[in-house]
């Protein structure tokens, strides 16, 4: 069966700074797959290469089993329209009001008659755990946790197939990142959706995650079901997975 | 030799500059004609830029009409030339000052503020959300606001030329003791269509430069905060800087013989 993503040698680098190394990752229809790795290891820029707002230098990156490296700004946007995308920051829409935010997609992507995206806006907004009200308000007097919601009601308000969640808990505090977590969960399950997450959140990750794969200077270093991550017998994951300042991974710090 | 060295850098990242400013304005342009169109937001951005700007055009306006009367007043003295004031006033209003004076103004307040919004939204990823709601940033951000800077312009123009030579008036009438109804007979008989179109097109093409700079630096900020000022200052500085530049070459068009 052709996986729903399939990246084969993905290369990008930033100057001499090489991000992703000939990266080869697949991630099955219906499936919850974390990436895992430190800051800066290339997590956003992964997935921002096969979002197509990044173009890497070499190799391919095939959804539903169609080339979007190079493709034609039309084909993307259809494409695109599979995807929704939980940001870090979750990237509201500042001079919008939240339920225009989470219906965005809906009205300039689908067309849909404002009045009718509103019903479905107030309709994901209660499914993250929103009141209606909360609809008017601007994003600028909403918490960390509520923006985080209403970006994921953002993002699965079209129903979209594939839903990628970067750095889903970065910033909350350990309840609500929960509370995130269960949603993503609950999301993922009711839609059906392929997820594809990065995050240097072990907790989360354990949570949400059917698979995690490592990332590691541009490589995938070792991938495997959630339950097989404590036995990987990999010492940078072992590392990793257990916050340890001594292992394989050196951190490049100078003494004072 | 290490002096053509800097230089030929120089030379180089400058035409470099400009093919991307020219590769963004075709996208743009190209944007402008293509559907879909978003009206909603053309009609915002005409507000914010013709009406929120119409207090600040029309008081730079009223104030050089009256400074272009009162000095052309103390200059034209010295050779019994003061009858000229009315026909100096509409004519440099019209064709020069009004267009430029008011683009000026407009680069200060929308440019400025159009590169800061666009380049909040860069730093804070909302352009790469609109990606990934399938919506395209030049469609939804830029082409709005090329289009309110083309067609409001020209319109705050016509009307800071109305308040130019009436501020010209008061002076001329009040201070400088010229006949109210001569005054204006003389202007209306010495203005040409020519006066007043050229300083419209001058005006669209004007309103044009100071949204796509501002969309332009706006769109390319890097960096956070400081790249997002430095998006400003770069939009104001590059618009001021191409009014001048497009002024004369337009200028050159109408009225060189």
């Amino acid at each position: 069966m052709t996986p729903k993503i399939r990246i084969r040698g993905l290369h990008k680098s930033f100057g001499d700074n090489v991000v992703l190394d000939e990266l080869d990752l697949d991630i099955e229809a219906g499936q919850s797959v974390v990436v895992i790795g430190g800051s800066g290891s290339g997590k956003s820029v992964l997935l921002k290469c096969i979002l197509g707002l990044l173009t890497p230098e070499a190799g391919s990156i095939q959804v539903d089993g169609e080339e979007v490296v190079r493709m034609n700004a039309r084909d993307l946007e259809r494409v695109r329209r599979k995807f929704g995308m939980l940001f870090q920051n979750s990237a509201l829409f500042d001079s919008l009001p939240v339920w225009e935010n989470v219906a965005f997609g809906l009205i300039q992507g689908e067309r849909m008659e404002r009045a009718a995206a509103k019903k479905i806006a107030i309709e994901k907004l209660a499914a993250v755990g929103l009141k209606p009200e909360v609809g008017e308000l601007s994003p600028a007097e909403l918490s960390g946790g509520m923006r985080k919601r209403v970006g994921l009601a953002r993002a699965i308000a079209t129903a979209p197939e594939i839903i990628f969640f970067d750095e889903p808990t970065t910033g909350l505090d350990p309840i609500m990142g929960d509370v995130i977590n269960d949603l993503i969960v609950k999301c993922v399950r009711q839609l059906g959706a392929t997820a594809l997450s990065i995050t240097h959140d072990m907790a989360s990750a354990r949570k949400i995650a059917d698979r995690m794969a490592m990332l590691y200077q541009g490589k995938i270093i070792w991938q495997g079901p959630v339950a097989e991550i404590d036995s990987s017998g990999n010492a940078h994951v072992d590392q990793f997975i257990h916050g340890r300042a001594e292992g394989p991974i050196e951190m490049q710090v100078r003494a004072i | 030799m290490p002096i053509l060295q800097p230089l030929g850098r120089t030379f180089l990242l400058f035409l470099q500059a400009t093919g991307r400013i020219v590769l963004f304005t075709s996208t743009s342009v190209s944007h402008c004609v293509r559907p879909p169109i978003y009206p909603r937001l053309i009609g915002r951005q005409m507000i914010e830029i013709g009406y929120y700007s119409l207090p600040v055009v029309g008081l730079t306006a009223i104030f050089t009409g009256m400074v272009l009367a009162l000095q052309s007043y103390t200059g034209f003295a010295r050779f019994s030339a003061e009858s000229a004031i009315p026909n100096v006033v509409v004519v440099s209003i019209t064709r020069e000052l009004g267009p430029v004076l008011a683009g000026l103004m407009v680069a200060g307040r929308v440019g400025a503020a159009m590169a800061a919004e666009i380049g909040t939204m860069r730093v804070t990823e909302q352009i790469d959300a609109l990606d990934t709601l399938a919506t395209n940033p030049f469609k939804y951000l830029v082409a709005p606001r090329l289009i309110a800077g083309l067609t409001m312009l020209p319109i705050l123009v016509l009307i800071a030329d109305i308040i130019g030579v009436f501020g010209g008036y008061v002076v001329s009438s009040y201070k400088l003791g010229f006949n109210p109804a001569t005054y204006l007979k003389n202007t209306m008989d010495f203005v040409e269509p020519q006066d007043v179109i050229s300083g419209l097109v001058k005006a669209g093409v004007f309103g044009f430069l100071v949204t796509l700079m501002g969309c332009y630096h706006g769109y390319n900020s890097r960096g956070g905060a400081q790249g997002v000022g430095a998006a400003t200052t770069n939009a104001v500085v590059s618009a001021s800087i191409l009014i001048l530049c497009f002024n004369y070459f337009i200028t050159e068009l109408f009225f060189a013989r």
